[in-house]
């Protein structure tokens, strides 16, 4: 018989035992009978022999042992049994607890589908990333360098321990079917499929002769643009599409929700047959490389694999090849700084949970006190203080389970809401599920704060002066609990100070910084990324032409005052860095100081309103051919040429040309990194160079880069329609897209500072609310445990205000320690906020002292009401209640 | 008269697997057996029989079933199972030698003695 067998067949197992007991006890006294005893006395001895049958039965039935499961079942009973009768209690506990554990595995769910989760390839702790390195690289401010295309395909070729797939990134306009649309495109080695094990949903990856020059263009459909621009059907396949003036024949699909670094391309492509010039040189390193430990390979041995390649390369190629190396690392996705906020919000959701559990300890606590005397009879009457500790910790334990379950209950519906509120685009967001590994976090997270809150309550229940606590009632063992009852308030506090104080940093910084100066007039301004017609970058002038007639039909658009190119917007994504110098004798690269650069035609400084400080801006006679110039900021003004006039300057810089460049103008600081982030930014200087002037082999890449951007004295939301119709050009495939105003990019540069504020804002409310309902339920606990107490000092003269002040200054003692111990942490916690959110000082006492205040406030106010009803006792009543 | 001894730590297992290991056998007459098999040497404390039993039966050592007794009542009789049967040999023959030990220097040390 199994042990599950035994506990269901519990009845009959009972009274087999009576059965075989009593068999012994008639057996035994039959005998005694025979022998001559009278049949009473008999029966007498017989039970005597056996000794209490009770006790007889009590160790048969541990000795079966499945004594644990029958006492939890029992403890499992009497704890739903207390519960039922105190519902009050019961829904306040439940409903704090559904609250902590609820927001903490939202946020845990968050964390799990963005941070932890395995990225959703087959196997994919075999995959690696594969980076360039080079000595004059800066990783912090580049990130990880790409590889050339040919280093690419060697590597790929020569590499016996790993699979390498390459992809490039791309955008360009689809023509046909349809509408003109600006699509992302992927161009990808033909092995990048099986590479990430990945199938495709239909259709066939490329083949290998169709990933060079001069192969049959075929293209694979990203999974949505097939639903949207094919309607899902599958006679796609063959069907065909122009993209960038090429047709296409579609060979495949992908699955719904394929990925490549965490985005969905529209459109893939052989990377093969892009014959780009820099695709067909070692220096520019422009290709993304994935790759497959192949079986039985380790990444170390196939990072010595990469290094003995890249050292043959260097031997082989020493001019662009010399320093150049190559490494693999375990492939991640690039959360940015979602990661920093999502640990913060976890660890300020685990503070409110804390907080949640410091309540329902000091209630449970509360009622282990008034409970007292039942368990002082239960110790006297046999029971173990083990099994008394163990009763307390089930009754703690069905209390979490059943908030756990309620609270994920609010996750699961609350999880999709609160992704909506996050600020900008969340990687992975498609990831983030309830799965099991998020259940088994709820789990843990509900037993541990089942024990957290009950480990308190049950250590304490078997009072030690037992004798004392059976004489004398609950009443007298009060003050025993008080110092416990203390430390769950001190906590609380504590914890209630650290919300508080990061809310009101995070509060005051949203204030300082919205009202900081963008540098420019955001009003009216609507900036547009912009395609020109693919068919007319085929040469340089083509380009030129293409672009002063969108310029011109941009302007004739009712509503519009001035339209201007540029290819980086302040506070939008994306950004050129270049670095330079002020003499001839330029330093390597890494040693350079690192300006942001920004192509833009001339009425750019009209449109951003940006004031021009000294010189002039750019003109129609600047132009290829004519002397290079450019505009810089004050803060690169500064920074190069200290206090000396900087207008006729000259700069070195290298990316641009081997000649220097002109400084014709000193224009005002623009927060190109957004509100926030602007102060902080590694790169502040800022340099304008005229579009006119950039070389006709670079223009069709720069082209690619461009945004246009319109000063508008209507809403410029209202212009939209019209200029997307008159940029539209002759062949009417010229598009615009990812259209903003500059009021909508200054705001999404704060949005992340907004959203942590509204977070840590509601974070620290509840914090408070628990807190002071901790406070309130403390009080008025203790003062109603000091009744007698109070009376009697009101009989022996302390007035009304007396007692007041008796009550009110036990509860000023441990809000104060609870404030110092929570302005402690509250430092540490502003210092962690001020290095992960951008903007944030936290050296600012005044946010502490208004919180505090605030905190301080609404205790005194939660005490208040337990302190009057103690001022009104009547003494009397009071010492006849003994 | 003699006075009786408690029996040692552990051998009340041994005692009832042996007594049982003579044929299925009720807890009263086990109780009887080793009583009378002692010659009232060692006090058997009829308390313990029982839960004796009972994890004897749960470490699968015994198994048990009910049956009539002579006198037509229904007990439950219990008897060794394989595993209870091996165990039984093993303990006896480590009691032998244990005793046998003890007896040893026991009599060594008396010859010390003398």
């Amino acid at each position: 018989m199994t042990w599950w067998q035994r506990v269901w067949r519990r009845t009959q197992m009972e009274e087999q035992l009576e059965k075989e007991l009593r068999f012994h006890i008639d057996q035994h006294a039959a005998d005694l009978i025979a022998g001559g005893q009278h049949p009473d006395e008999a029966r007498r001895q017989a039970r005597l022999a056996l000794g209490g049958p009770e006790q007889v039965k009590e160790q048969c039935r541990d000795a079966r042992g499945t004594r644990w499961l029958e006492d939890l079942w029992q403890d499992f009973r009497y704890a739903l049994r207390t519960l039922r009768q105190k519902p009050g209690f019961a829904a306040v506990t439940l409903a704090t607890l559904a609250l902590g554990i609820g927001a903490t595995t939202v946020m845990f769910t968050v964390v799990n589908g963005v941070l932890l989760k395995p990225l959703p390839y087959p196997d994919p702790s075999r995959l690696v990333a594969v980076h360039g390195q080079t000595e004059t690289w800066n990783v912090a401010l580049y990130g990880q360098q790409n590889l050339a295309y040919y280093d690419f395909l060697d590597c790929q070729h020569d590499s016996r321990l790993l699979a390498l797939a390459g992809w490039l990134y791309n955008a360009g306009t689809m023509s046909e079917p349809g509408e003109a649309e600006h699509v992302e495109e992927f161009q990808a080695s033909s092995n990048l499929f099986s590479v990430l094990g990945v199938p495709l949903f239909l259709g066939r990856a490329f083949l290998p002769e169709e990933d060079r020059a001069g192969g049959a263009p075929v293209a694979i459909l990203g999974y949505s643009l097939w639903q949207r621009r094919f309607a899902g059907s599958p006679a796609a396949i063959g069907a065909s599409l122009v993209l960038d003036e090429k047709r296409y024949t579609v060979v495949g699909v992908t699955r719904a929700g394929f990925r490549l670094e965490d985005q969905e391309a529209d459109v893939y492509t052989p990377i093969g047959q892009n014959t780009a010039a820099f695709m067909q040189r070692r220096g520019p390193h422009p290709v993304g490389v994935i790759a497959r430990l192949r079986p039985g390979a380790t990444l170390v041995q196939a990072q010595a694999d990469l290094a003995l390649i890249g050292h043959h390369l260097a031997e082989q190629y020493p001019d662009t090849n010399k320093e150049r190396g190559f490494a693999a690392q375990p492939l991640r996705v690039d959360v940015g700084d979602a990661q920093s906020t999502l640990w913060l919000l976890l660890g300020a959701v685990s503070l409110v949970l804390l907080i949640a559990c410091a309540n329902v300890a000091s209630l449970l606590l509360a009622r282990a006190v008034s409970r007292e005397r039942e368990l002082a009879m239960r110790v006297a009457l046999g029971a173990a203080r083990s099994r008394l500790i163990r009763q307390c910790l089930t009754e703690s334990a069905v209390l979490g389970l059943a908030g756990g379950a309620l609270g994920v209950l609010l996750a699961a519906i609350g999880i999709r809401p609160f992704l909506t509120f996050w600020p900008g685009s969340l990687p992975r967001v498609q990831e983030v599920q309830i799965d099991w590994h998020v259940l088994l976090f709820a789990l843990a997270a509900s037993l541990a704060s089942g024990l957290l809150f009950g480990l308190a309550p049950a250590l304490r229940a078997p009072a030690q002066k037992l004798e004392q606590a059976l004489r004398a009632g609950a009443r007298t063992v009060a003050g025993s609990s008080r110092r416990l009852h203390s430390v769950f308030v001190i906590s609380e506090i504590a914890l209630a100070v650290v919300l508080l104080v990061a809310a009101g940093i995070l509060g005051r910084t949203l204030l300082r910084l919205s009202s900081l100066q963008p540098g420019l007039d955001i009003r009216n301004v609507l900036v547009t990324r912009m395609a020109l017609s693919p068919g007319t970058l085929g040469n340089p002038e083509q380009i030129r032409a293409a672009w002063k007639d969108v310029l011109e039909r941009g302007r004739g658009v009712p509503g519009v005052q001035s339209v201007a190119m540029v290819d980086t917007v302040p506070m939008r994504e994306g950004n050129n860095q270049l670095g330079y110098w002020t003499t001839a004798d330029v330093p390597p690269e890494n040693k350079q100081p690192i300006t942001l650069a920004t192509s833009v035609s001339p009425d750019y400084l009209n449109v951003m309103a940006i004031p021009l400080l000294k010189g002039r801006f750019f003109n129609d006679y600047d132009r290829i051919g004519s002397e290079l110039v450019v505009v810089i900021d004050d803060v690169l003004a500064r920074h190069a040429f200290g206090g000396q006039e900087a207008v006729g300057q000259r700069l070195w810089v290298p990316d641009m040309d081997s000649k220097p460049v002109r400084v014709v103008g000193m224009v005002g600081h623009v927060r190109h990194w957004g509100l926030a982030g602007d102060d902080q930014a590694q790169v502040r200087d800022q340099l304008y160079y005229p579009f006119a002037q950039v070389p006709g082999p670079l223009l069709r890449r720069w082209s690619e880069l461009m945004s246009i951007a319109v000063r508008t004295s209507i809403d410029p939301l209202s212009v939209v329609a019209p200029l997307r119709r008159a940029v539209r050009g002759v062949t009417g495939d010229q598009v615009i897209y990812e259209v903003r105003t500059m009021e909508q990019l200054a705001g999404s540069s704060l949005a992340r500072q907004r959203f942590l504020l509204m977070l840590f804002g509601i974070f620290a409310g509840l914090a408070l609310l628990l807190a002071c309902i901790g406070i309130y339920g403390v009080l008025a606990y203790v003062t109603s445990q000091r009744v007698p107490e109070i009376g009697l000092r009101m009989a022996l003269g302390a007035s009304a205000r007396d007692v007041m002040r008796l009550v009110l200054g036990q509860s000023l003692r441990m809000i104060f320690v609870g404030v110092g111990v929570g302005l402690a942490t509250a430092f540490a916690a502003a210092r962690v906020l001020e290095k992960l959110v951008a903007g944030v000082r936290s050296t600012d006492p005044s946010t502490f002292a208004i919180m505090i205040s605030v905190l301080v406030a609404a205790a005194l106010f939660a005490s208040f009401l337990p302190a009057r009803r103690a001022s009104r006792v009547d003494p009397i009543n009071a010492l006849r209640q003994d | 008269m003699t006075a009786k001894s408690d029996l040692p730590q552990g051998t009340l297992d041994l005692l009832i697997l042996k007594v049982v290991g003579l044929g299925p056998v009720h807890g009263y007459a086990i109780a009887q057996r080793l009583q009378q098999v002692s010659r009232d040497v060692v006090q058997v404390p009829q308390g313990s029989l029982y839960p004796a039993l009972h994890r004897l039966e749960n470490r699968g050592l015994l198994a048990a079933d009910w049956q009539e007794t002579d006198t037509g009542r229904e007990a439950k009789f219990y008897r060794l199972t394989r595993q209870g049967r091996a165990q039984l040999e093993t303990e006896a023959a480590s009691w032998q030698r244990l005793t046998q030990a003890v007896g040893l220097i026991l009599r060594m040390a008396e010859g010390g003695a003398e």
